[in-house]
């Protein structure tokens, strides 16, 4: 098959770009499979969060009062707040990306920072809704007891059902939050010391891949979980 | 050891013959093309064999009409097939409007059957020939699998809901009956008999035996002990509070949501288990749920009975006896 | 590629081992076990899943003994049950799924592609901690008594029913589920982005196809397993109620989201093994594999409709009549690109140069086996025909056809064909051709037997049966041992070679392919300068590629 000893690429010849690793031959390389394996990643995401929501979409087909009945336990405004906030962060995350390209270290840490605030303040609204679930009962398994009289009999286990896709599915939401809070943190070092710029920022930019793709989940979750009964109130 | 070496299953129903018909004819396409592939490879491997140590092959060009009459061929060959096994299997699963119901509930681990004129079995089944008969299944508990291999059918009995399969009996002799889904740690003893018997050798052995209530009478007594007629047979000095039940079964029933539905056997067993989730079009939600205090057979014997009010009003005669040609119910796909 | 590499005299003893290679290029166990070198985490690998393949028939054997008798003589059924469980998870998950493309595909892709490595080499060796850990939480399981829902985990009974350590077990296979996903990502974008200049997509080795086929399919279906495994753990954990009857739910849905991964799985475990076998193929035929675009086509083509076929698992399963339909006419469909690349393969060797060495010996092999097990799927997928033979000995001998005698005779071939590239040794012809032959034998006595066996009715997962069953079990049980000791031998012989073999040779085979342009065993970087390809894959009749297969190379088996 080769037919020529073309000396294309030594290995590591001098002065090259000290963010280049071995197995590759140029930065524009490392960065394009780097993001093709990022949007790789977000795909395999899709079909995880997909499990969920096809569940969804089967029970509410199957008890679509029940459904909505539980979803009146939801609270609309924080469910709301929460996406403007999130929406929010992938705004400053995006301007972090930006300041790399404009070579403004500390404003990256600063938007990055913000991403994490705007994050956090998401966290903890989402905390708040589910201790305030459990107060109420409302936490599928041993203790749920919904004390709402549309959720009794037959209806208190199918909005058990209902309970059990919230948590999971707004709770394996919020674990994919907080791991890229963590991510986020572990940037922010690199980020002051100066090590992104225009020519290379790809660590930026599969985190920001990765976090506007939490962002879109919420953007599904949001509606499905606390608008669908709204309409009945 | 035992030194039988069975090869071939017996048939003994109307419909094993469609199936090792549609078997056996597979077998042979697939043997042929098993020994053609195999043909072919010897016959390279000796014809071409490598003669000399940097002998190479001769490279040949794309053909690409032999790789469409390749792939056409097998193509119109499966399709074939395809539509040959779609037909036997729309028969396998279409009752013929004279069958005969009858009923299994699977638990582990056992089978329990339920004649139509009462008559309960466990892990045996005794039928007749010539009567086509349809099985109403359904599980206690985890799913199991109703597998009569001279029949050449199972069908799966699952909790929660009620699945159908019917079959003739041909030929009388007793028959191994599985259960085919893993279900367990006795799921290989969740095994019986199905003893095909002639008609007259039927009607003596359920003479023989003790007759018990029909299951249509188990359920007229049931609607009673449950107090079902307080709301659904309106009566002098007592207003109906339910919808009447006579000639319900089959029918279209409009909800309060404004859908329409056919009231089958999953649905009458969904209201009397789980009332609330589908509320008829004028009638107010107040039918208690009756979940855990029947079980799945009294469910069945309370469905039959529903089954067999005709649309005049009236119950027909319960006891004894074998039921009277129930009403033409829908045939589900 | 620097042409004095090959013409190197090439003799064997001390001096192939001499040569810096990824073996000597470092010792001690934390360079094996830090290493970011795709050829080393292909080796960590091959140990991992030879340690499970070894599990996994060891649970074979036991139930194979089992069944030597009617009666349940050997083990309480709940013993058996576990037994049959855990075969069917570690063979499927930590021996079948990864095992060609972890050993196999980590060795080749970058070699064949004319890279220096895999896109993410840290991933690479992440994955293989990861499948470590998998591993861990499924042999603690095992050894705490196991599972026994069956590998399929069907609710009720997994949710609400069993006793077992069903929550470590589907945990563990959860994990090692990530392994497979880094795995098909890094080969998705490694083939995408880092091949060698001139290496177009219509040059790459069908081996590539093959995996990067399968890379598309592990990273959309494997997720969907990994949520469905955590609902059945956080149900069985909280008494919630997605699949359980009882509390509103609906075991089907668990069948349709369990089935969604599990069916395009098998296409993970097939279509590697086709890889290999092109790549065999074209090696002892010593020309291209006839319609090279059409197999490469017909490998996507399997990815794409092996996700629209999971409801032919379903057919009894209380799936409408109408959907049945539909999923059995696609599965028709996905047959034809599999039957479509075995008549190529099969035309490859016509006026072919054809060496039955022991690489081809399987590759023959794979191709026959795989041919009826593919038939019996397609009969299987007859709707008329299923509804008897669904759960029963027919439907095992089925899939064993194509997995025992597709992917591992595909595996096996595989190894003996890359094994000098690996080791830079030679192993013993006559035993390798002796094993080859005793597993053609003694796969089709176990299994042949089960084909009749199903359609007389004997149900599988059964601990005891009926008496007129018991000829055609003894006789499968018979072709077992013969099986097994077909594959034990290799596992002697391979490792004998590393020290006592004789040196391949760079190119052992004469055969074609960038793989083979480096020496064996290669460098740590594989090449010392970046190959630049203008040739498509197999160019046996190329003149320079003639030279090259004229030097007298150590002849092998």
């Amino acid at each position: 098959m080769a037919s020529t000893t073309i000396d294309t690429h030594h290995l590591n010849p001098a002065g090259h770009h000290p963010r280049l690793q071995h197995q590759f031959d140029s930065l524009e390389q490392q960065k394009e499979s780097s993001t093709l394996g990022m949007w790789m990643f977000l795909v395999t995401e899709i079909m995880f969060f997909g499990g969920l929501f096809l569940a969804y979409v089967v029970y509410r087909t199957k008890y679509p009062h029940v459904f909505a009945a539980s979803s009146h336990h939801l609270d609309v405004t924080l469910g709301g707040i929460n996406t403007a906030v999130l929406i929010g962060s992938s705004l400053t995350m995006a301007l972090s990306i930006w300041a790399a390209q404009v070579n403004k270290r500390k404003l990256i840490v600063v938007f990055l920072i913000a991403t994490m605030v705007l994050g956090a303040v998401f966290l903890g609204v989402k905390a708040k809704e589910y201790t305030d679930k459990f107060t109420h009962h409302l936490v599928p398994g041993a203790h749920f007891a919904p004390e709402d009289e549309h959720l009794q009999g037959p209806a208190r286990e199918q909005a058990q059902i209902f309970f059990s896709l919230y948590f999971m599915m707004t709770g394996l939401h919020a674990l994919h939050m907080i791991i890229g809070l963590g991510i986020l943190a572990a940037l922010i070092r690199p980020s002051w010391k100066g090590r992104f710029d225009l020519a290379y920022h790809t660590p930026l930019e599969c985190t920001g891949l990765y976090w506007h793709f939490v962002d879109i989940v919420w953007i599904f979750l949001f509606p499905l979980l606390y608008l669908l009964g709204a309409h009945a109130r | 050891m035992n030194p039988q070496l069975p090869l071939f299953p017996q048939s003994a129903s109307t419909m094993a013959p469609q199936v090792d018909a549609l078997f056996i004819t597979w077998s042979v396409i697939s043997i042929f093309f098993t020994v053609l592939i195999a043909v072919l490879i010897l016959y390279f491997m000796a014809r071409y064999r490598r003669r000399s140590p940097d002998e190479v092959g001769q490279e040949e060009k794309p053909a690409l009409m032999l790789e469409i009459t390749w792939s056409v061929i097998p193509l119109v060959i499966a399709l074939v097939m395809f539509a040959w096994g779609a037909r036997v299997f729309f028969k396998l699963y279409r009752p013929p409007a004279n069958a005969v119901e009858y009923y299994g509930v699977g638990k582990q681990w056992m089978w329990k059957f339920q004649h139509p004129d009462g008559h309960r079995e466990i892990n045996t089944l005794h039928i007749p020939t010539g009567q086509p008969i349809r099985l109403k299944l359904t599980a206690e508990d985890v799913i199991h699998s109703f597998y009569a291999p001279v029949f050449r059918l199972k069908q799966d009995a699952i909790p929660g809901r009620y699945t159908e399969v019917w079959f003739e009996a041909t030929k009388p002799g007793t028959y191994h009956l599985f259960c085919a889904e893993y279900c367990g740690a006795e799921h290989s003893k969740m095994i019986g008999s199905i003893v095909v018997m002639e008609p007259r050798d039927y009607e003596s052995w359920l003479a023989g035996g003790p007759a018990g209530k029909s299951v249509v009478a188990s359920g007229a007594e049931l609607f009673q002990q449950l107090a079902c007629q307080t709301c659904h047979l309106p009566a002098p000095g007592r207003p109906a509070r339910a919808p009447r039940l006579e000639g319900l079964f089959g029918r279209q029933v409009k909800l309060a949501n404004g859908t329409v539905l056919t009231a089958d056997d999953d649905y009458l067993r969904e209201s009397i288990l789980n009332p609330a989730a589908k509320v008829v079009a004028g009638w107010e939600p107040i039918m208690p749920t009756f979940q855990g205090q029947v079980s799945e057979e009294q469910v069945l014997q309370l469905i039959s009975y529903v089954k067999s009010l005709s649309a005049e009003g009236g119950t027909e005669a319960g006891g004894g006896t074998a039921p009277q040609a129930l009403q033409k119910s829908e045939t589900k796909p | 590629m620097n042409t004095t590499t090959t013409a190197e005299p090439l003799a064997a003893g001390p001096e192939t081992g001499e040569r810096p290679n990824y073996l000597n290029a470092a010792y001690g166990l934390r360079s094996w076990l830090l290493t970011k070198d795709h050829k080393r985490i292909a080796i960590l690998y091959l140990i991992s899943v030879t340690a499970f393949f070894a599990l996994g028939s060891l649970f074979a054997l036991l139930i194979r003994l089992e069944l030597l008798t009617p009666e349940g003589d050997m083990f309480q059924p709940d013993t058996y049950n576990r037994l049959f469980t855990m075969h069917g998870i570690v063979m499927v998950f930590f021996f079948l799924i990864p095992a060609i493309p972890a050993v196999l595909g980590n060795f080749l892709v970058p070699l064949m592609i004319g890279a220096k490595d895999l896109a993410f080499p840290k991933i690479n060796l992440a994955s293989w901690y990861v499948y470590n850990l998998g591993g861990l939480f499924t042999l603690w399981s095992i050894v705490h008594g196991g599972v026994d829902t069956g590998w399929t985990f069907y609710t009720p009974y997994s949710t609400h029913y069993s006793n077992t350590y069903v929550i470590s077990a589907a945990l563990g296979i959860f994990i090692t589920g990530f392994s497979s996903i880094f795995t098909g990502l890094n080969f998705i974008v490694t083939i995408h982005r880092m091949r060698a200049p001139g290496m177009t997509w219509f040059r790459l080795p069908l081996f590539i196809w093959s995996h990067y086929a399968t890379s598309l399919i592990i990273v959309l279906g494997t997720p969907v397993v990994a949520i469905t495994l955590l609902m059945v753990a956080a149900e069985r954990v909280l008494h919630l109620g997605l699949f359980d009857p009882a509390l509103g739910g609906d075991p089907v849905l668990f069948q349709h989201l369990f089935w969604f991964y599990s069916h395009p799985a098998v296409y993970i475990m097939i279509l590697p093994a086709m890889g290999v076998v092109s790549e065999l193929v074209a090696a002892f035929a010593r020309k291209p594999v006839f319609g090279y675009k059409v197999v490469a086509f017909a490998s996507i083509a399997i990815a794409v409709l092996g996700f629209l076929v999971w409801g032919h698992h379903m057919f009894v399963a209380g799936e409408s009549a109408y959907a049945a339909t539909v999923f059995s006419v696609l599965s028709m469909l996905v047959a034809i690109p599999s039957a479509v690349k075995v008549f190529n393969w099969t035309s490859t060797l016509y006026q072919g140069s054809v060496s039955l060495q022991t690489p081809m010996l399987y590759a023959l092999g794979f191709i026959g086996l795989f041919t009826l097990g593919g038939l019996t799927g397609v009969m299987v997928a007859t709707l008329g025909i299923d509804v008897h033979v669904h759960d029963t000995y027919f439907i095992v001998a089925h899939f064993h056809y194509i997995m025992v005698g597709g992917t591992i005779m595909g595996y096996m071939g595989g190894l003996h064909y890359w094994w000098p590239k690996i080791s830079g040794k030679l192993y013993p012809a006559f035993l390798s051709r002796l094993s080859a032959l005793l597993v053609f034998c003694g796969f089709n006595l176990t299994f042949f037997p089960q084909f009749i066996l199903g359609y007389l009715g004997m149900p599988r997962r059964y601990w005891a049966y009926p008496p007129e069953f018991q000829v055609l079990n003894v006789l499968s049980t018979a072709g077992a041992s013969i099986l097994g000791v077909g594959y034990v031998l290799p596992l002697f012989y391979f490792i004998w070679s590393m020290r006592y073999g004789k040196a391949s040779g760079d190119n052992p085979w004469g055969a074609v392919g960038l793989e083979w342009d480096t020496p064996s065993p290669p460098p740590t970087e594989n090449f010392l300068t970046t190959p630049v390809v203008t040739h498509g894959p197999y160019e046996y009749n190329v003149k320079e590629v003639h030279d090259r297969t004229s030097h007298p190379e150590a002849r092998v088996g």
